[in-house]
């Protein structure tokens, strides 16, 4: 029996573990396109500021594979699946057959088809190489300037990467505030004056219409409202989408594996072909705040999918209840968490509004900011910029919708903790055994 | 698994676990020396919560599934073999606090003014009893197997 | 507001090269002692209020504090000592009486430091208490005239009808003390370790929290004047009931609790409105002779369907032997005296110092009379009132008594100080105090594991000392006052005791 991962980020890590702990014999085997061992791409950013160097970008120690009998194929391309033989075929020829299958290719980078994209000095950013190759273009053409292209988690990201450089930074945004999906009004205009403060330009409202170089590389960017923009690299950082390009476009792949706006799966994440799985960021699960089912791109959500994925195909049950999103950032130096259903004003219909609670916090002399969202008194979203000490226990609350209603009052005081919740809730949380993300 | 549990009616208050955890992860493992030279860069790693009579200080629950060991990015949290225990390799954390996010305890704390990095417990690893249950004077705290 | 003229009584010195300004003392002392300065980030203190309990200098984790008497020296007088100045300061200012906790603490003479023990040489082998069977198991209750018994199939049968009795594994009991005077958490731990140590404790006189009922066996039910808490399940579930007429701390007078300790828990387990003070009346209002006393213990008695033994509960003062005598006559199963340095938890210190006689003198008195009279069988006989250790369980008992009950000793076994600022109800070791930050720092698996180490050590050193007398039962020891001896006492006072001068005989 023949274990085939496509992928080799969290959820494949995930997948290989969970079936070595229940199959320590039959073989497996990771197919990945990039060479390098297991890395987690939030570090990307990371190591373009030069705050990590190539060691700690390893999610796992240098004799991961060898000590859990996988063979790992790195630097070799799945081109496509054939589900009725059961094998992949691999770029340069060769195939490889499997028993179970999952795929944990990952997301790829949006990329608006705009004049200019393919210049030198224009980059995505979410693999090792895009890092390795912003450095290399840095470095050689001495960049002072980049405008980064996209006000979300991902435009942070570069944020944090290229002011570590010292860079001067644009940031450009579509909508009328960064960080629109995960935060509110109000940390929004936070986040932008943070930045500001730290010398990066922030403008909103609009993108990129043209890229235009001078001597075969960027010099400048201009913006549908006319702005012009001058910069020595361009980061787009709009955001991923599930990679759906093995089973892509339908008819000519021919797997038989169901999409929508990412591959579906079920709940032990199982496609619609038996004996594939799919787990991470290419799939669309259960947002259990929201209740339908969408891609939730978030690193702990395909660790444990990919755990719960490896199970099944090691033939012991296990479930994926569903996520929401959470992300902690670094804002030029703020830390900032957001989780779940952060502005139902922005993401619900306008006749279900009245169902939803605000409560918030904004501390202007310390420069902090809290809300939290209520939704029929349970909690469902929770902001956090500049304080986001124990911001956990609001996820726990969330995860376990729990009715917030009795302490309402003390979920943003100083001295809000587990000493605030209801006693049996606490006891159950202190001897119950093991929680479930 | 053994782990720290703690008796809400028996905490008197007094943190000294507290104290206690961190001097076990001080340099010098001694009282006066660790709080009179190396703080203010250490910090104890239990959290203590206090409300009117009600007290107490409750360090990582090393679950059996625990939501941190999913979010950490850089692999810097892991389980330990042996013991079980879930510990952080802070030389390997970078600071992103995915943890912090994660655990419903709140249980992981940010050490700001020395190592940044996340910062938990470890039920002092190599001892035979940790340190907060070992001082606890009013026996709030065990470390039992349940 | 005019000046007080009251100086602190005690002196906190702290090693500043010691002190990691961590907090404890901060957060442990109940009178607001040790102040933080966060500017400074060190700690300072105030010790016009400290008590002297020593909270803070044992939780301290680097030793850094320690306290002493404060220096304050008056010129010397032999007569108008520091104490009495400053006692009659705190009178002009306050115009009330003056209260302490715990016992006569004043240099009355110490009887059983005056008494020495034999020990076996020669004539008589000593036994080894490792080897043989030392009996040290009491019954306190009436004991027959007289036993018949009859021989059946080769077997000895009793006939005579046996009055209930009270088994101890051992002749130490645990002493009335009240809930509202001490803590549910310190009453929890005399219960638990009563029950382990198989012996009892005894509920004072603020009845019985209903969650100790599982206890019951090892519980004594005292009825006292106020009548707290007493209710017909609470004598039911009692393996003893005792009347209490008086204690040793005041006599005379009846029990107080201030209205601060009475909480809402221990408003409802005594039956009174909370917040109140909990006056007892000096007598019982239906006891104003001794036949109504005997009315009491039989109604007692007929309630619990002669179940149990009854006992009475008096002060040692003058004519306590004819008074004794009395008790017996009337019915009691057991007299406990409680002589002139029992603990309370709040007394006028003039009364709790002047009043009474030492249990010493009292035990003797009463056991030489009731074996004058030939009735000394029908009452078993407690001594309470300072009993500080082993040494002083053997000497009461060869003076006279079956048992003994322990009080302030217990107390100190579970933490307790002295500090004689029970009636403040700021214990600092959550024994004396209804104030729930406190009473947590008592936990009940701690306190009953330190009560059963404690009853286990005096029980082991019981029996080395009766094997040293070549005794092999606690029961040849009673009244056994030739195994006594007396130094530095007077004709008068040996003759009170029935002993004979050391050296002599």
């Amino acid at each position: 029996m023949r274990y085939v991962i496509i992928g080799n980020s969290a959820a494949a890590v995930g997948a290989i573990e969970a079936i070595r702990q229940h199959d320590t014999e039959n073989p497996i085997t990771v197919i990945s396109d990039e060479p390098h061992h297991a890395y987690s791409r939030p570090l990307v950013c990371h190591l373009l500021g030069e705050l990590v160097d190539e060691e700690r970008m390893h999610y796992r120690p240098p004799d991961f594979y060898e000590q859990l009998q996988v063979e790992p194929m790195l630097g070799v391309r799945a081109t496509a699946i054939d589900t009725q033989a059961k094998t992949v075929s691999l770029a340069g020829g060769g195939t490889v057959a499997y028993d179970r299958l999952l795929l944990a290719v990952g997301g790829k980078p949006v990329v608006p088809p705009v004049a200019g994209v393919d210049l030198d000095g224009v980059f995505t950013f979410t693999k090792w190489e895009d890092a390795q190759n912003i450095d290399r273009y840095i470095r050689d053409k001495d960049a002072q300037s980049a405008l980064i292209v996209g006000g979300g988690l991902i435009g942070m990201k570069a944020v944090k990467a290229l002011m570590a450089r010292g860079l001067r930074l644009t940031v450009v945004e579509l909508a009328d505030r960064i960080l629109s999906t995960s935060f509110d009004h109000t940390a929004s205009k936070l986040a932008e004056s943070i930045l500001r403060r730290a010398s990066a330009e922030v403008i909103t409202g609009t993108t990129v219409k043209e890229i235009v170089d001078k001597d075969g590389h960027v010099d400048h960017a201009i913006l549908q409202d006319g702005q012009v923009v001058d910069c020595d690299l361009v980061i787009f950082g709009i955001g991923v989408r599930p990679n759906l390009d093995l089973i892509l476009p339908e008819p000519e792949k021919n797997t038989g594996i169901e999409v929508n706006r990412g591959i579906v799966v079920d709940e032990r994440m199982q496609t619609s072909v038996e004996d594939v799985y799919a787990a991470g960021d290419c799939v669309e699960t259960y947002d259990i705040i929201l209740e339908v089912e969408r891609p939730i791109a978030i690193w702990p959500h395909a660790t444990r999918q990919g755990h719960v994925a490896g199970c099944n195909m090691a033939g012991v049950e296990k479930t994926y209840e569903g996520g929401f999103p959470m992300n902690s950032e670094d804002i030029a130096g703020v830390a900032t968490i957001a989780v779940g259903l952060t502005a139902p004003e922005g993401q619900v219909p306008v006749e279900h509004l009245e169902e939803y609670e605000i409560i918030k916090r904004y501390d202007r002399a310390a420069q902090t900011y809290k809300r939290l969202v209520l939704h029929r008194g349970r909690l469902v979203g929770a902001i956090c910029v500049g304080d986001i000490d124990r911001a956990g226990i609001y996820t726990g609350l969330i995860r376990d919708r729990v009715d917030v209603t009795p302490f309402k009052e003390h979920l943003l005081s100083g001295s809000f903790g587990l000493i605030s919740l209801p006693k049996e809730y606490r006891k159950h949380m202190v001897v119950g055994e093991g929680i479930i993300v | 698994m053994k782990r720290v549990y703690v008796n809400e009616e028996y905490c008197i208050g007094c943190r000294l676990c507290e104290i206690h955890c961190l001097v076990q992860h001080s340099q010098s493992k001694k009282i006066i020396k660790a709080y009179k030279e190396e703080a203010p860069q250490l910090m104890p790693r239990l959290v203590f919560e206090e409300e009117g009579p009600l007290s107490f200080a409750m360090p990582c629950r090393h679950c059996a599934d625990a939501p941190c060991l999913d979010a950490c990015i850089t692999g810097a949290m892991h389980r330990d073999e042996e013991t079980e225990a879930v510990l952080c390799d802070e030389d390997k954390c970078v600071g992103c606090w995915m943890c912090v996010m994660a655990c419903p305890f709140g249980a992981i704390q940010r050490n700001l003014k020395g190592t940044k990095a996340a910062s938990k417990c470890d039920l002092c690893y190599g001892e035979e009893m940790p340190a907060c249950v070992a001082h606890c004077p009013n026996e709030a705290l065990t470390f039992e197997e349940r | 507001m005019s000046l007080s003229l009251l100086p602190p009584e005690f002196k906190i010195i702290r090693d500043d090269a010691r002190c990691i300004a961590c907090q404890v003392c901060v957060r442990q002392c109940a009178n607001d002692v040790h102040i933080y300065d966060p500017e400074d980030d060190w700690i300072y203190s105030d010790y016009s209020r400290c008590v002297g309990c020593h909270r803070c200098v044992t939780l301290c984790p680097t030793r850094a504090i320690t306290c002493v008497r404060n220096p304050l020296d008056f010129r010397a007088n032999a007569n108008w000592t520091h104490a009495m100045i400053t006692g009659l300061h705190k009178q002009a200012e306050t115009g009330g009486i003056l209260l302490s906790g715990m016992g006569c603490d004043q240099p009355q003479r110490i009887y059983f430091d005056h008494l020495l023990l034999n020990a076996s040489q020669v004539t008589n082998p000593s036994i080894d208490p490792l080897r043989e069977p030392m009996e040290l198991r009491t019954h306190i209750g009436r004991k027959p005239d007289r036993v018949q018994v009859r021989c059946e199939d080769g077997k000895v049968k009793l006939d005579t009808q046996l009055a209930p009795q009270l088994a101890l594994e051992t002749p130490i009991m645990f002493s009335a003390m009240s809930y509202g005077s001490i803590s549910y958490n310190a009453c929890l731990s005399l219960a638990r370790a009563a029950k382990q140590a198989g012996i009892v404790y005894n509920t004072g006189e603020g009845g019985l929290h209903p969650t100790l009922y599982e206890y019951g066996p090892w519980t004594v039910a005292q009825v006292a004047s106020g009548r707290f808490g007493v209710h017909p399940k609470y004598l039911d579930v009692a393996a003893a009931l005792e009347v209490k007429i008086g204690q040793g701390a005041k006599p005379g007078i009846g029990g107080h609790l201030p209205g601060e300790k009475v909480s809402a828990d221990v408003s409802r387990t005594r039956m009174i409105p909370e917040g109140t003070d909990a006056l007892s009346p000096a007598p019982h209002h239906d006891i104003y002779s001794i036949e109504d006393l005997r009315q009491l213990i039989y109604a007692l008695k007929e309630a619990t369907d002669y179940k149990k033994p009854v006992g009475v509960k008096v002060a040692a003062v003058h004519n306590i032997a004819p008074i004794a005598s009395g008790i017996a006559r009337a019915g009691a199963d057991y007299i406990a005296i409680d002589g002139l340095r029992g603990g309370t938890g709040a007394a006028p210190t003039v009364i709790r110092n002047n009043v009474g006689i030492p249990i010493e003198l009292a035990i003797s008195a009463v056991d030489q009379r009731l074996r004058q009279e030939g009735i000394r069988n029908q009452v078993s006989l407690i001594a309470a009132g300072s009993i500080r250790n082993s040494g002083d369980v053997v000497k009461i008992i060869a003076l006279g008594a079956d048992a003994v009950y322990i009080g302030t000793g217990a107390l100190v076994a579970l933490g307790c100080h002295l500090c004689q600022k029970c009636y403040t109800g700021k214990c600092n070791w959550g024994i004396a105090t209804q104030d729930p930050y406190l009473t947590k720092r008592l936990n009940p698996n701690i306190g009953s594991r330190r009560l059963v180490n404690l009853v286990r050590a005096w029980s082991l050193e019981i029996k080395e000392m009766l094997g040293g007398m070549g005794v092999n039962a606690i029961e040849s020891l009673r009244g056994n006052r030739d195994h006594l001896r007396g130094v530095g006492l007077n004709e008068v006072e040996l003759k009170a005791l029935g002993i004979k001068a050391a050296g002599i005989g």
